[in-house]
């Protein structure tokens, strides 16, 4: 009877006693345990600094290199142009397609994702959560391959028709290339690619809305779309804009896809449908690794390192937005 | 219950293993002596080449051109020799070049020569002598796909102007003129590169650069010359490149070509098409290239010759490796191992695995001079 009032009212001091009671360092498990937890905190940390010293370590005698020494070692670099100037049209390149992916993804997603969690019947929303959590464990490569070899030829007409009849908005100027190796088709893969993981965190978010927001809502008289809008979506605001970052850090590191998919080239373009114009970090990365001399390495480690802090800006960027609307998100 | 359908599983899978790794062994005896080869099984002269007692491990590095080559040509050295490793990295030509002379590797591919400071570094590391073999000959065909058509000439100052841009339709008079009687489509041409710097692309440049005169004004380097064009990397993405789009025209490794249509090169007037004969003619056309070391067989192809039947855009990529080693097992199985590529039997090797020409006989001769040396 005392026993179990005891274990009732007080668990974990029970448990303790359970374990070594009344032995001196009776918590060694414990203490053991904090240090574990500790120190895994601290690998991350180390991980980010060790990496970020490499980045700079490597990218240094490029970056200190004068610029007309550095484009005669390096075939790629074009006699006149400094290492900024190279890496300038790449994070073009690289933000215009990650934020081409995103303006697609995110609608088709915030869609799927409410679908999933206010409109489909039970059944059928746990079989089509499963399945978007299926296609978020696709290997980048396969995507890259799949939207190379089968999904961009079915593309060309669609952008043949942009460019015809939509051609005089300056992001759809003609004509349009074929093969269509172009940045919309890289943005159309690239969007796939983070479809799933920006639904599967969306979904979540959505689901976490409290119950008595939306009856309440409801109970004035509300329709189910505006239901939606006045309770589930200033509640996942916050959530759908972490979803959002999260597909962008996938978006920006691509590699495989864009490196199958597009014909690169260095400009500031912003014509979408026309090849040799775009070209994003890694890939390029990826393409030159091979043949390239030591100091050209070195130039690449140094867009590596471009890459990496643009990651990290937009990583905080998020953090900051996400933290700016917490108090309005109708969670307190 | 689901411990032991995991189990059969597992067996399964082994079975499975077990039975392709047979398979595999039954395929890769010798892929010319096989009977059941085009032509018959070839008869080759072995002699030199097996030896009982050689023994060791060498590794090599470099270009990713000899990459299917090389390693054909290490399956059959080690099929012939069970004792002997060999191992080849293909990190491409200047990384294979750095490595050696580093000191990191026994032998290197590369897909240019040695420059003056290089053969210095390399001599150095050496301590003497550096032999530089042409050991591997690979045609580069000019592909396109156009509907309906299989087969066209161009000359070589065609082919520049087509590839700058400067003829931009199929049915151009130019074209029409070289190829009489083909019914040539009103089609827009989409000219398709490499992207990534490549011994490729810097053969077929200096081709034009030395064929077409001024009709192509671009200096030639490993990286494409002229921007905002379709491009991809590698062989095989250049040729699907050309595959997934019409009116497309690229160059590439004649290995890779496929279905797609080629182009036969006019030389003195007539079409030669591409063939591993053809590209090894344009070799032995060419001399050896006079002021450099000796030990350094660097070719000077006559890109521009007029000499019938010779197919003139070809890469050669060369095999690095020192005239004396420290190390005497290293020598012996770099010996060894440079015969058997040099051989009638590694030659025939690479061009069934990879498509390349065969080395001539008089260019055989002067190799192996240089291979025997090696100490």
């Amino acid at each position: 009877m005392s026993t179990s009032e005891q274990r009732t009212a007080d668990a974990p001091a029970s448990a303790r006693a359970g374990l070594g009671a009344g032995r001196p360092g009776r918590d060694v498990a414990g203490r053991a345990f904090a240090v574990l937890a500790t120190g895994a905190g601290a690998l991350i940390l180390l991980t980010l600094a060790a990496v970020a010293v490499f980045l700079v370590i490597r990218a240094w005698p490029a970056m200190t290199t004068p610029a007309d020494e550095l484009a005669d070692a390096i075939s790629w670099i074009p006699e006149g142009t400094t290492l900024l100037q190279y890496i300038g049209p790449l994070v073009f390149g690289t933000l215009l397609a990650a934020l081409l992916a995103l303006a697609m993804a995110v609608p088709v997603a915030i869609g799927i994702a409410l679908f999933i969690s206010h409109y489909a019947p039970r059944r059928l929303a746990s079989g089509l959560g499963y399945v978007v959590d299926l296609l978020a464990a696709i290997p980048s490569v396969i995507y890259g391959l799949w939207g190379g070899l089968w999904l961009a030829p079915r593309l060309e007409p669609a952008w043949h028709w942009l460019a015809d009849n939509l051609g005089f908005i300056p992001l759809f100027a003609g004509p349009a290339s074929t093969p269509p190796r172009v940045l919309m088709t890289v943005g159309v893969v690239l969007a796939v690619m983070i479809l799933p993981i920006i639904t599967a965190v969306s979904r979540e978010v959505f689901l976490q809305t409290p119950r008595l927001h939306e009856e309440a809502a409801l109970a004035l008289g509300a329709t189910r779309w505006e239901m939606i809008r006045m309770a589930v979506l200033p509640f996942g605001r916050s959530g759908v804009i972490s979803a959002a970052m999260l597909g962008l850090g996938r978006a920006l590191g691509e590699t495989m896809a864009v490196l199958m998919i597009l014909s690169p080239g260095f400009s500031y373009s912003f014509a979408l449908l026309q090849a040799g114009e775009h070209q994003t970090i890694a890939a390029n990365i990826a393409n030159q690794f091979a043949e390239a001399n030591p100091l050209g390495v070195s130039a690449l480690i140094a867009t590596g390192l471009a890459l990496f802090v643009i990651t990290l800006v937009v990583n905080m960027a998020a953090r900051w937005v996400v933290a700016r609307r917490k108090e309005f998100s109708g969670a307190n | 219950m689901r411990e032991a359908r995991a189990r059969r599983g597992t067996t399964a899978l082994t079975g499975v293993v077990a039975a392709s790794l047979l398979l595999g062994a039954c395929g890769s005896d010798d892929p010319l002596g096989d009977p059941r080869r085009p032509g018959g099984p070839l008869e080759v002269d072995l002699g030199g080449i097996v030896s009982e007692d050689l023994q060791g491990q060498i590794a090599g590095a470099g270009a990713t051109s000899q990459e299917a080559a090389m390693n054909a040509w290490i399956a059959g050295f080690q099929g012939l020799n069970a004792r002997a490793s060999v191992a080849y990295d293909p990190v491409g030509s200047g990384g294979g070049r750095t490595q050696f002379i580093e000191g990191g590797v026994a032998f290197a591919g590369t897909d240019a020569p040695l420059d003056a400071d290089e053969l210095e570094a390399a001599a150095e590391r050496c301590g003497g002598q550096v032999a530089e073999l042409p050991l591997y000959i690979s045609p580069i065909a000019v592909v396109f796909n156009v509907p309906g058509v299989e087969n066209l000439a161009m000359s070589a100052s065609t082919i520049a102007r087509v590839f700058d841009t400067r003829i931009t339709r199929w049915d151009d008079p130019e074209i029409a003129a070289e190829n009489p009687g083909v019914d040539l489509p009103d089609m827009a041409i989409t000219p398709v590169h490499r992207s990534d710097e490549s011994g490729t692309t810097e053969n077929f440049v200096e081709y034009l650069h030395e064929a077409a005169g001024e009709d192509w004004p671009h200096d030639p380097t490993g990286v494409w010359p002229l921007s905002g064009a379709q491009s991809a990397q590698g062989n095989s993405g250049v040729v699907q490149t050309v595959m997934d789009g019409t009116g497309t025209i690229g160059y590439s490794d004649a290995s890779r070509v496929g279905t797609l249509g080629t182009v036969s090169v006019l030389v003195g007037g007539e079409p030669v098409a591409y063939s591993p004969e053809a590209a090894a003619a344009v070799v032995d056309a060419s001399p050896l290239v006079e002021d450099r070391p000796e030990g350094s067989l660097v070719v000077e192809l006559q890109r521009d010759t007029t000499e019938a039947g010779v197919y003139p855009i070809v890469l050669i990529s060369y095999s690095l490796a020192c005239a004396v080693y420290r190390d005497p097992q290293n020598a012996e199985m770099v010996r060894a191992f440079l015969t058997y590529v040099a051989s009638e039997h590694g030659q025939q090797t690479a061009a069934t695995a990879a498509g390349a020409a065969p080395l001539g006989d008089a260019l055989r001769a002067q190799v192996m001079e240089v291979v025997e040396s090696i100490t």
